[in-house]
């Protein structure tokens, strides 16, 4: 017992270790990211299972929880829902008519790859960031389900993050809310382009930041619609992240910043879904895809 | 042998309950550290080596799991666990203001250090704001769970220890 306190082995002890966590750092820094995997997916499939099971046992006891709600209060929501259940059967009826206008449409348009039609695959959040810093946080696909790095991840309404990491059944998920986050995004309706990145201040909030918007006809307006843009190097074109909140003008004039609304409430968000197609990134040919989205716009415009 | 089989399913158990619990019972996004706590508890109860080796395991086992920079973690859990093993000789370890003393001022540090690595060097420069949001209510909320936590590390401690005293006995 007192031979194990001695001071000098110790301090060979913590020399010795701290050495190795520095060159870990080092070989983290450098990029061989290589030697670690192995080791990555080796404890991601041992403890992977174990926080699936806690995560199950976690959500039958709020369904448990829930149970015990009041009845009075499930049939006043009963009537309601009854009555959402006509209005929206109306309303389907009629979006069902304007989808094969526009099926018909976009066959015009040979625009056929638009977000809705990417192979998708649902999954579940088994585990979060263990820090109070970042928003990160495992699913329980992986490999195995055909879920590749840099993926990206939503949830039924917009963006949620994208695949950082991948092990046989599991697979690590940076949000968009994350403050080392920040996504190549546009304008849906002026086409203009800027970027949302995620900012740990405003996380109480519930809003991202957003820089850089070039916005030189003051076209944009709060409320506008943002989604990720085309030239993006790895998110898919498209896809909806939120609404403008707020909007100012940078000291510079040129550019506009402001905040973000995000359409995922990422607070209780337990199911998401990985589009299984990788953005098909070639540098060479970004100026192809700007000038075609550019000329997308003017016709748009002249259209108008 | 025994002490290090308890020792590898405390490690993993804490991890596994740091990311999975411990978001389901967050107060405003905060989550407790119990990785902190296993650490400096073990450090104060079996000394600098037990610190030390504690506060790697769970570092690394965290590094693996999230963070891209591996190692960042597992160096600063091996210098919590070291430091707090100082404390071995001078305290008592059913006494518990000094673990609950030792938590709040290493997870204080802890979490200064990663703002100042992660955050600062970034160019996020509001140091009061996230002291007050993050750093100070995780140092908090991680004191209350201490007072259940080392309760448990505690007589598990003891257990084992009884165990280890009762076999050597044995053989002499």
């Amino acid at each position: 017992m007192i031979k194990r306190n001695d001071t000098r082995g110790n301090k060979i002890l913590l020399f010795f270790l701290s050495m190795l966590c520095v060159a870990l750092i080092l070989i983290s820094f450098l990029g061989g990211e290589g030697l670690v995997l192995p080791v990555r997916r080796i404890s991601g499939f041992l403890i992977t299972p174990v926080q699936k099971g806690i995560n199950q046992m976690g959500s039958w006891l709020s369904s448990m929880a829930e149970n015990y709600e009041d009845v009075a209060v499930l049939r006043e929501e009963n009537a309601q829902l009854k009555e959402r259940v006509d209005s929206l059967t109306a309303e389907n009826s009629q979006l069902i008519q304007d989808k094969e206008e526009l099926d018909q449409l976009r066959e015009l348009y040979q625009l056929d790859k638009q977000y809705a039609d990417y192979e998708k695959v649902g999954a579940r959040i088994i585990a979060r960031d263990s820090g109070n810093w970042f928003q990160a946080f495992t699913i329980d696909k992986g490999s195995n389900q055909g879920i590749k790095k840099d993926m990206n991840v939503i949830s039924g309404s917009g963006l949620v993050g994208i695949v950082t990491e991948v092990g046989g059944n599991w697979a690590t998920v940076r949000s968009i809310i994350d403050d080392n986050s920040s996504v190549s995004a546009m304008v849906s309706t002026t086409s203009d382009q800027c970027i949302v990145s995620g900012n740990l201040k405003l996380l109480d909030e519930g809003e991202l930041d957003l820089v850089r918007l070039t916005d030189p006809d003051n076209k944009v307006h709060v409320g506008d619609k943002v989604v990720t843009s085309q030239i993006s190097e790895r998110f898919l074109p498209g896809i909806l992240i939120g609404y403008i909140s707020e909007l100012n003008n940078d000291p510079n004039n040129m550019t506009k910043s402001g905040y973000l609304t995000p359409v995922v409430d990422f607070r209780h968000l337990q199911t998401v879904l990985v589009v299984l197609e990788l953005k098909d990134y070639r540098p060479e040919s970004t100026t192809d895809v700007i000038t075609s989205a550019g000329s997308f716009s003017v016709e748009q415009e002249s259209e108008t | 042998m025994r002490r290090k089989l308890v020792m590898a399913v405390l490690v993993t158990v804490c991890v596994i309950l740091q990311s999975t619990v411990c978001p389901m019972i967050a107060i405003a996004s905060i989550k407790p550290n119990l990785l902190i706590i296993l650490t400096v508890s073990f450090g104060l109860m079996r000394g600098k080596r037990s610190g030390m080796l504690t506060g790697f395991c769970c570092g690394f086992l965290t590094d693996l799991f999230f963070e891209s920079v591996i190692g960042l973690n597992a160096l600063l859990y091996l210098w919590v666990g070291y430091f707090s093993g100082f404390f071995y000789r001078i305290f008592y370890d059913d006494d518990i203001k000094t673990p609950i003393f030792l938590i709040s001022i290493t997870d204080l540090v802890y979490g200064i250090v990663q703002y100042i690595l992660m955050f600062l060097l970034r160019g996020r420069l509001q140091f009061f704001y996230y002291l007050g949001r993050i750093i100070i209510p995780e140092v908090i909320y991680t004191l209350l769970v201490t007072i259940v936590f080392y309760q448990i590390f505690y007589h598990i401690n003891k257990r084992v220890s009884i165990t280890e005293k009762r076999s050597a006995g044995n053989i002499v």
